[in-house]
């Protein structure tokens, strides 16, 4: 048994090496889970430094700033709470950089015959969506709150999971654990053909606009300017687009 | 004073003050009255109660399991033995989740087993059930089974000799013998599942009042209440607490034989 210790520890000393330290090259980027794929992308592409992303709900990340979390860049899924850090003097001014619009998803394989919204207030139907506190589920209650209050209603008594996350949703949605969900049209996107997305009336359909902001007291200061310019314009819009999102909404 | 004991001391102090200082600033950080007010909350109370009902019946399934299979595992040698016990005790060093993916490839709607039963159990309580029972069964088993090990064979002996069935021997003298050792390992076990997360989001959800149990409350209100989830996580605290001082005592007061230790 003790022999196996020297083996141990260099498998440990390997795994240290790969991961690399988090030297002064390094940026830290706290992201929304929806900007996953486009970011990484635009991550592989950066030169200026080496980019490392933690991606969890916006409100999640928002809070960890708000404890005295310190990434360099932070990137929501809605300007609230860009702008709420702002006011409170943690990050620099955000900027919006991106645009989404929230979809019905269904996994492509599915024979629960939902088309339209109005297939989801049938009795056995069942939905996943966001908590009230990610931007997610606060779009898809504003979505929600277009329709007459009966119909909402009865669209939220067939909800059988609230998610931490958009990764959550989609994750019951691939895994046919539920029959509908809302989320954003880059997600869909993203499953590579798992999910259909089912457009939403123009009508219904929220104003989702991402925004950006450099953490005050950011490590790396000079590399998250350029990672957040490169979001406006350059490799990052290139990969937002790519990924399936849409320009920043007019204010 | 040699230096061996003062590194032994030095030792215990660092250790105990990184284990104790985040539950200490758990209860620093809330008032007695924000307690009381975030368990008023809608959703705080629900939780609670789901917790409680959900490991309360893993327990229980657990222990009517675990408790026979844990018995074999100590008495008998077989072919094969140490590969049973590894893959009991896997998922103990299984990350949560790991243990939720695995759950809904095996019991999922899409799962190995998943056309008869997945839609029975995915985001539903009985899901809550399946993912607690799985991630802490084996700590009661692995503990139930060492305290059957330690027993005093000569006193199983005797019973056989005397003329009493194994099926008599195990539950009239084995199980409370071990009383102290099994109680133990329930206590490990239930603490775990209180405790469980990964495994329940990713298999039963989080909904208030059907799969949302006190650690996805908190992880919920993270974002936005961060005094309701200290409260929160200070009554799962205090419960996990109570729970373990309890069987200490139950088990020190050797109420139940306590002759395992």
């Amino acid at each position: 048994m003790w022999r196996a210790i020297p083996v141990l520890a260099a498998v440990w000393a390997l795994a240290l090496a790969g991961c690399g330290g988090s030297g002064d090259d390094t940026l830290t980027v706290s992201a929304a889970t929806s900007l996953k794929t486009a970011l990484t992308q635009y991550g592989g592409r950066f030169e200026d430094a080496k980019a490392r992303f933690s991606f969890a709900g916006s409100d999640e990340l928002a809070a960890q700033i708000r404890k005295g979390a310190k990434p360099d860049v932070f990137a929501s899924a809605n300007t609230k709470l860009p702008d709420e850090l702002y006011d409170e003097g943690l990050v620099e001014r955000p900027v919006t950089f991106a645009g989404n619009r929230l979809v019905l998803a269904v996994p492509a394989s599915s024979d629960a015959g939902i088309a339209s919204l109005r297939d989801l207030k049938k009795p056995g139907t069942t939905l996943a969506i966001g908590s009230e506190t990610v931007p997610v589920g606060s779009y898809t209650r504003t979505v929600l709150s277009r329709l007459p209050e009966s119909e909402s209603s009865a669209i939220l008594e067939n909800v059988r999971t609230q998610e931490p996350d958009v990764a959550g949703i989609v994750g019951k949605l691939t895994q046919g654990a539920v029959d509908a969900g809302f989320v954003y049209v880059s997600d869909v996107r993203a499953t590579g053909g798992k999910l259909k997305a089912i457009e939403l009336p123009e009508a219904l359909q929220p104003t989702v606009a991402y925004g950006v902001a450099v953490v005050k007291g950011a490590k790396n200061g000079d590399a998250a300017e350029a990672f957040v310019d490169g979001l406006l314009d350059g490799d990052g819009k290139q990969a937002l687009d790519e990924a399936g999102f849409e320009p920043p909404p007019a204010q | 004073m040699r230096p061996f004991p003062l590194v032994l001391a030095g030792s215990l102090a660092v250790s105990l003050l990184f284990l104790t200082v985040p539950v200490a600033a758990i209860f620093l950080d809330t008032s007695p009255a924000e307690l009381v007010r975030s368990l008023g909350e809608e959703g705080a109370l629900d939780a609670l109660r789901l917790s409680l009902i959900c490991s309360t019946i893993a327990l229980g399934l657990i222990v009517l399991f675990g408790t026979p299979a844990a018995w074999l595992l100590a008495t008998r040698r077989f072919r094969g033995r140490a590969l049973v016990i590894t893959l009991v005790e896997l998922p103990l060093v299984l990350p949560p989740a790991v243990a939720g993916i695995g759950l809904l490839a095996a019991l999922g709607p899409h799962g190995v087993f998943g056309g008869a039963i997945g839609n029975r159990l995915v985001l539903t309580t009985a899901g809550v059930v399946c993912a607690l029972t799985f991630v802490s069964a084996p700590f009661y088993i692995r503990q139930a089974q060492a305290a059957f090990e330690s027993l005093d064979r000569t006193w199983l002996d005797a019973s056989r000799t005397l003329g009493a069935t194994e099926a008599r021997t195990f539950a009239r003298i084995a199980i409370p013998a071990a009383g102290s050792g099994l109680l133990a390992g329930l206590a490990l076990a239930w603490g775990r599942a209180l405790g469980e997360f990964g495994a329940t989001l990713m298999f039963a959800g989080s909904f208030r009042g059907i799969t949302q149990t006190v650690p996805l409350a908190i992880y919920e209100r993270f974002g936005t209440d961060f005094t309701g989830a200290l409260a929160l996580s200070a009554v799962l605290v205090g419960v996990s607490a109570a729970l373990l001082l309890s069987v200490k005592l139950l088990s020190g007061a050797g109420w139940l034989g306590g002759a395992a230790r």
